[in-house]
């Protein structure tokens, strides 16, 4: 069923908190994946808020959906949701990046709750997933395994040897992501090196795939709907998205993928996201 | 089968590490129905194949694919199975070193690796498929736990106790066949305990894998010329039994480690490691494979080469014998 406007107006305004919160953190943990976590952010809210059949009281839950969050140095953005969902005490993010502090750039699995696998080295959290959907269907399990990648990881060999094994075990409990925000590190993807036609890619491997709006509610419920009710293939989900979205000295930098902010540029952060936010939401 | 076992393979003496542990994989499925096998087109060269051919829905050959069937293997110990992966040695240890840290041992998974063709094993192969940099790879991953067993009957052993072992565990088997240097499988293998295969009083030869063999072979020899040779089979590089390695010190003064692997950072370097924070002063010599590229052959000619077959063994025992070990008296004083 369609998101109702009700719905996505509720997504709105968590995203708006997420994205607000994400910027807080990343003032006082002194650096972030700041871009990548704003560009991905719609996608796990819709997830977490919408999608997943989780229970943040039971994290080791075995029926649980797993969310795999591949592009490891989301990690912030990932932490923001969790804690907002009740996983620990969000106040805890406050040591985010702290000496000692269970809260890592990259979230361990071992010590965040809700952290279905560590992640962090680009390239291995869709094997992680195939291995995971493959094991539900040992198991006589129904839960679904959420993966969520940046594009520029798409570069590493072992995405493609692992989409060839989703596509090989016919994997419909499996939804892939791709965050295509159209930035690595060094700058355009496709400059650097040419990753089109992604969709194409994954099809010939035999996925479906899916192009959306990764910041339209509507479009990323309507996508997560057709995934879960195809049948005999895995899907992926292209979401064309912005680096830094919502803030605009942020938007579509290469450099804001690791920053840190002062009191001024958190404060104008903050206020080009309740701008955008006001806007949007009227 | 004998009492305590949880396997039993006929005529386990004329079979290779390999083919007993692609029997003993097979037993075990009937009791863990959690175990899943995972080969990336190595099915019949690693044996785990035959696990495939009995269990056929717990069996995944990912193609060849060795870095995602380690990520995969995560993966499925995330949803509650037990993975065993195998593979050569080379790849598991080298090529998806990085998938072994991260996605196996970062997170302490269930998964237990068994790798084949490991050392210099597969002589004629040439060094894309020598590995003798595996136990220096594993030992080195937080979590790990690194089995070298020394003969096929061992590898049934090292097998059974793996599974029933808490997080990821390594085990490094050959290729081919190689005679057995246990007699029957019953004889209380713990993992974490070395075995003394003999006593002796004027030298330790601590070894490993086919070094074990090699090591009882000398001793047999140097026996024979009235010298007294203890032998260890250190079979668990990590966790390692240090008792065993300070008491040979203490007995001894006089320790020769022997593996089928670089010099560098593998049985020796662990051995080494004990003994200096130890403090306890003996002679000591590494045996394997020095630090290069080993040339090409087969490996009985291999280990007789680089002089970690008994021959060699004797010769160095003889080299420790001419040192002059200064007797201590204040052995219990030194930290």
């Amino acid at each position: 069923m369609p998101l109702t406007q009700e719905e996505i107006k509720g997504l709105t305004k968590k995203a708006w908190e997420i994205r607000r919160a994400i910027v807080e953190t990343t003032f006082t943990c002194g650096g972030s994946h700041i871009g990548g976590s704003l560009s991905q952010t719609d996608v796990l809210v819709a997830l977490y808020y919408k999608y997943l059949n989780i229970d943040p009281a039971r994290p080791e839950w075995e029926d649980r959906d797993r969310f795999i969050l591949s592009k490891g140095h989301g990690g912030i953005g990932w932490a923001t949701v969790l804690g907002d969902k009740g996983y620990f005490d969000k106040a805890l993010l406050k040591n985010f990046n702290k000496t000692g502090s269970p809260f890592s750039m990259h979230l361990d699995s071992l010590k965040v709750k809700g952290c279905d696998a560590s992640t962090g080295s680009l390239g291995h959290g869709l094997a992680i997933a195939v291995g995971l959907a493959l094991g539900a269907r040992l198991k006589k399990k129904d839960f679904r395994t959420f993966c969520v990648m940046g594009d520029g990881e798409l570069c590493e060999g072992t995405v493609w040897e692992a989409a060839i094994l989703a596509g090989h075990h016919k994997l419909d409990n499996l939804t892939a992501f791709i965050d295509r925000n159209n930035l690595m590190i060094d700058g355009l993807t496709e400059q650097i090196t040419t990753l089109e036609p992604i969709d194409g890619k994954f099809k010939a491997f035999g996925w479906e795939t899916l192009v959306i709006d990764g910041h339209d509610f509507a479009a990323i419920g309507q996508a997560i709907e057709k995934a879960q009710a195809i049948k005999g293939k895995p899907t992926v989900i292209i979401c064309k998205t912005i680096k830094g979205k919502c803030v605009d000295l942020m938007e579509g930098q290469a450099q804001w993928h690791y920053g840190g902010l002062n009191s001024d540029l958190r404060d104008q952060a903050l206020a080009c996201i309740d701008k955008h936010y006001s806007e949007v939401l009227g | 089968m004998a009492e305590g076992m949880t396997w039993s393979v006929t005529d386990g003496d004329k079979l290779t590490q390999a083919e007993v542990y692609g029997e003993v994989l097979t037993q075990l499925g009937d009791k863990y129905p959690e175990i899943v096998a995972l080969t990336a087109d190595l099915a019949s060269s690693t044996k785990i194949g035959r696990f495939g051919k009995k269990y056929p829905q717990r069996f995944i050959n990912v193609g060849i694919a060795e870095t995602t069937m380690f990520g995969m293997a995560a993966g499925l110990a995330l949803a509650g199975l037990k993975p065993v992966v195998s593979t050569f040695a080379a790849f598991a240890s080298l090529r998806c070193a990085e998938q072994v840290r991260t996605d196996i041992c970062y997170q302490n998974l269930d998964v237990k690796i068994i790798a084949t063709h490991a050392g210099i094993s597969f002589g004629q192969a040439g060094s894309t498929h020598h590995c003798t940099e595996d136990i220096a790879v594993m030992r080195s991953f937080a979590n790990m736990t690194v089995i070298v067993p020394s003969d096929g009957m061992e590898t049934g052993n090292a097998v059974a106790a793996a599974i029933e072992w808490p997080g990821p565990v390594y085990i490094r088997i050959g290729r081919g066949f190689e005679p057995p240097v246990n007699k029957t499988p019953d004889y209380g293998y713990e993992i974490g305990k070395a075995i003394t295969m003999c006593e002796g009083k004027d030298v330790t030869i601590i070894a490993c894998g086919v070094g074990v063999l090699q090591a009882v072979r000398a001793a047999e020899v140097l026996g024979r010329q009235g010298l007294s040779a203890r032998v260890i089979n250190m079979h668990t590089i990590k966790p390692i039994d240090r008792d065993a390695i300070i008491q040979a010190v203490k007995d001894t003064r006089r320790i020769i480690t022997v593996e089928d692997h670089n010099i560098m950072g593998g049985l020796g370097s662990a051995v080494a490691e004990v003994i200096v924070e130890s403090g306890k002063a003996c002679a000591f010599r590494k045996l394997g494979v020095p630090d290069c590229y080993a040339i090409v052959g087969y490996p009985e000619d291999l280990y007789h080469f680089y002089k970690f077959d008994a021959d060699g063994i004797i010769e160095t025992v003889s080299e420790l014998m001419r040192l002059e070990i200064e007797e201590d008296e204040d052995w219990e004083d030194e930290a």
